[in-house]
């Protein structure tokens, strides 16, 4: 029997305000409200809501057995929730039915995993809870950005206890191969994976009101006729899109609501059934291991990076944001952390892209900057005044680790106050017992408390001398 | 062909573009080209294109030999076109103002008579048309439209021009009459038009009344700069600098350029601001940037030619275009074949065919100081730009532009 996995992609990220070099060290504020609010709403109206909608309606329709999963962006969970609640109890409404996976990402929907490890699994962390925290659930199964996926990446998301992990099915990884089979990781066994069908994602994302298009017009019984009609042994069509699909990229008038709500009767008369992300992986065997050692994504025609870290600037731009990384895990300033999430997000590096081929029309699409030239730029400057505000935290000539064992005593300068105090206590209280007098207990306490006092200052006092001779020995 | 400027003596864009043209199309091979202008020196390249001198053709009858002739024009032209020529006279001008060869003086520059060198160039271009036998008459620029006209009413052959720059550029919207109406006249009588951008079209269009369909847009390219002046080197430097070049005039657009570098300033210390070039409004953009604070930091280094010109672009890190309006502006191009990050305002021609730079409003001079920071303060907008410049501008060559006017002659011819 075959089954179609459906997988929606959601995530809108905090576009930035013109930011100039004026505000530099003045404004500490960067995103553009108006537009993000704009953007969120509309797409939130036209698309978002009349699906989920849909989907609800798909569902109670044709008793659980149609299933989808979902993949929400912590960037845009918080415009949704800011901008659109209603969005988020609809959301809420589809979990209950239990027909609704979510999955795990970066919380920023960023690109650590091909430059961070530490960060990358911090946002995982970050992402997973936030799930749970509004849906009750506990992902299983990993979608990284974009599709983003390499054997090293598989290592992280198997050493995270994932069961699966979403990726593209990009031609030059599996050549002969087709994409409906689970397959499991090269680096991680165990981990299994599940890959895109481009050509039929496609055909509904992309081409699907499309006049010129041979197919055209697509119905649910054409389509799924051909899938139908795949080999026999090929038992899994993965079908992955961005949410935007339904109602935004194939307007409402294409009859795209339709074409999705006939799909469940057609695929029921061929035999064929809706799946989990994590019901695939525990339920079909892998056929084969597949070993990726260059990053893909499901990008552009060459399926690879090259959309965000493909050029100069992009390079420029992502080192001097990763190389705050260490520094800010350090700060407390929930500020701060904020915005190192926010200006994480892979659009800003993608806004920055020079491709001038076909793909570069897509690129121009999305970005509400005129140039890549003119993206960077902003990007720049609102990371410059960023940088300010993080070396601020700290003295600059602090290096990263000696930081970090401050700061540890620091920390444990409170433990060690909060023990000592409470041992004060017990001993006063004991001394209380023991005798009548007042005498002994005071003098005990003064002798208790001064060394814990004395000796965690001295210490960052001793660093200190050190840290400023080596800054006179630099200068 | 019809010119007025061929290098190496030229005045302006129009020589090196002609040149260029020219030179592109006698690569695509099966050319043969005749280039008119008004005064030839002798030492312009001759292996692609057979140049005749107007001040060298004949239009009243002298009775000269040979040797006497090749002792007068022999370095210019070859005394056999000048026979050849002196048996097509097909009136009497003498009551004109000849000279002992019969032939015509010309400046071949931008006199103060320029409409009455104008109307001369086009009688003796009666004497060539009869002379020389051509498929297509191609006329650069307005100086040229009466002659190609006279070309066409004695060939009966199609008529090209090529408009490189229209009045409303070099005035501002203060048009000439007496030009607009050359042009008009030239634009109605052309077979097919050819603007140097899309730009220059719409003005074509728009300005001149002339139907869409018989203009098309051939963007100018650039020759490949020799390997001496690639090599230029210049003296290290400590500080950024930032550079303006072109003729100080109002189309220009060098009053954005200053209050730009002042707003850069504000922020940053170590850059040197250059406005090279001379014009009009000259004096009042030294006393712009001093009112401004700024001219510690301004320099002016006046008319630059040649070399200069190279050596000033190799000591730069940022080249500046703030035209106002702009037919299709060669120079940014140049900067790039040097390596330099250029910005250039969306209203020149040029700007349509250009990715790897920052194209700007003219009168945003926000975003040019943006641009400028970004290029000076973020090196990997400097590399990308460098990088991503050179390659894009070696792509653009006179060959392909060259292609597409033999594809529009063959057009015509077949009609």
């Amino acid at each position: 029997m075959k089954s179609i996995c459906f997988y929606f992609q959601i995530h809108q990220p905090f576009r930035l305000k013109t930011y100039r070099f004026f505000d530099i060290g003045n404004d500490h504020y960067y995103y553009d409200d108006f537009a993000n609010e704009d953007i969120i709403t509309r797409i939130a109206q036209r698309s978002y809501m009349p699906a989920c909608e849909m989907l609800l309606e798909m569902i109670k329709e044709n008793g659980k057995k149609f299933k989808v999963a979902f993949s929400i962006s912590g960037t845009a969970l918080e415009q949704l929730e800011q901008y659109v609640p209603e969005f988020i109890d609809s959301m809420k409404e589809l979990s209950e039915t239990g027909c609704v996976e979510f999955l795990s990402e970066t919380y920023a929907h960023s690109l650590s995993s091909l430059v961070d490890p530490d960060e990358f699994v911090a946002q995982v962390k970050a992402h997973d809870e936030k799930i749970y925290q509004l849906f009750g659930q506990k992902p299983k199964v990993f979608r990284n950005t974009e599709l983003i996926y390499d054997d090293d990446i598989a290592l992280m998301v198997a050493s995270m206890g994932f069961k699966g992990a979403i990726t593209d099915g990009a031609k030059h990884i599996l050549g002969w191969k087709s994409p409906n089979y689970l397959y499991k990781s090269a680096s991680a066994p165990k981990l299994r994976l599940l890959l895109k069908n481009s050509k039929l994602s496609d055909d509904i994302s992309f081409r699907f009101s499309n006049p010129d298009w041979g197919a055209y017009p697509l119905t649910a019984d054409k389509y799924i006729d051909w899938i139908a009609s795949l080999p026999e042994e090929e038992m899994l069509v993965n079908l992955f899109m961005n949410y935007e699909t339904f109602g935004e990229l194939q307007p409402r008038e294409s009859g795209i609501f339709e074409f999705m709500k006939a799909l469940p009767r057609f695929a029921s008369e061929h035999g064929i059934e809706f799946m989990t992300p994590s019901e695939v992986v525990s339920k079909m065997k892998p056929v084969g291991e597949l070993s990726v050692m260059h990053p893909i994504s499901w990008a552009d025609e060459a399926r690879d990076t090259s959309a965000w870290m493909g050029n100069i600037l992009q390079e420029e731009a992502v080192n001097k944001l990763y190389c705050l990384a260490e520094r800010i895990r350090l700060v407390p300033d929930k500020r701060i952390h904020q915005d190192w999430n926010y200006l994480q997000a892979s659009d800003h590096f993608y806004y920055m892209s020079t491709k001038h081929s076909s793909d570069g029309s897509v690129h121009s699409h999305y970005s509400p900057y005129d140039s890549p030239y003119a993206a960077f730029t902003n990007y720049m400057n609102v990371l410059s005044d960023f940088m300010i505000r993080v070396r601020e935290q700290f003295p600059e000539e602090i290096e990263n680790e000696e930081l970090n064992s401050l700061l540890l005593t620091i920390r444990n300068q409170e433990k060690e106050i909060e023990e000592l105090n409470r041992e004060v206590e017990m001993l006063r209280n004991n001394i209380v017992k023991d005798t009548a007098g007042d005498f002994a207990p005071r003098v005990e306490g003064k002798e208790e408390k001064k060394p814990s006092t004395k000796s965690p200052a001295k210490k960052p006092a001793a660093r200190k001398k050190t840290a400023t001779k080596n800054e006179t020995k630099k200068s | 062909m019809f010119g007025w400027e061929f290098p190496p003596h030229i005045l302006g864009g129009l020589g090196t573009a002609s040149f260029g043209l020219t030179k592109g199309m006698a690569q695509c091979g099966n050319m043969d080209i005749t280039f008119v202008i008004p005064k030839p020196w002798g030492d312009e390249p001759k292996d692609f294109a057979r140049i005749i001198g107007a001040n060298c053709t004949p239009v009243s009858w002298r009775g000269v030999n040979w040797d006497y002739v090749e002792g007068r024009i022999g370095k210019v032209m070859n005394p056999q076109t000048y026979f050849d020529l002196r048996d097509h006279i097909y009136s009497d001008f003498n009551y004109m103002n000849t000279n002992d060869l019969g032939c015509i003086e010309f400046s071949g520059r931008y006199p103060d008579n320029l409409l009455e060198e104008i109307n001369n160039y086009s009688i003796v271009a009666g004497v060539i048309a009869r002379t020389i036998d051509c498929d297509v008459i191609h006329s650069h620029d307005w100086l040229t439209y009466p002659a190609g006209i006279h070309a066409k009413q004695v060939t009966g052959k199609p008529l090209v021009i090529h408009v490189h720059a229209t009045d409303f550029d070099r005035s501002r919207g203060k048009v000439n009459p007496t030009v607009f109406g050359i042009e008009k006249d030239g634009m109605n009588n052309a077979d097919h038009i050819i603007t140097v951008s899309n730009l220059t079209r719409k003005t074509v269009i728009e300005k001149y009344g002339i139907s869409p369909d018989k203009v098309t847009t051939v963007h100018n390219a650039v020759e490949p700069l020799s390997q001496e002046l690639l090599d230029i080197e210049v003296p290290p430097k400590h500080e950024k600098v930032v550079t303006f070049l072109g003729r100080i005039t109002m189309q220009k657009g060098p009053e954005y350029f200053v209050d730009a570098a002042w707003q850069v300033l504000q922020k940053v210390r170590n850059v040197q601001f250059v406005m090279a070039g001379s014009g009009d409004m000259m004096e009042k953009m030294i006393r712009l940037a001093a009112r401004r604070h700024i001219a510690g930091r301004f320099h002016f280094t006046g008319f630059l030619k040649g070399r200069q010109v190279y050596e000033m672009l190799k000591a730069s890190d940022v080249y500046i275009m703030p035209s106002v309006s702009e037919p299709f502006g060669i120079s940014p191009l140049e900067a790039m074949q040097m390596g330099v990050p250029s910005i250039i305002s969306k209203q020149s021609g040029c700007a349509e065919i250009l990715h790897n730079v920052i194209k700007v409003d003219y009168w945003d001079t926000n975003a040019i100081a943006d641009a400028i920071y970004s290029i000076i303060k973020y090196p990997g907008m400097y590399k990308q730009l460098r990088e991503q410049g050179l390659e894009e501008v070696n792509q653009i060559t006179w060959d392909r532009a060259g292609a597409k006017v033999i594809e529009i002659y063959k057009r015509l011819i077949n009609r």
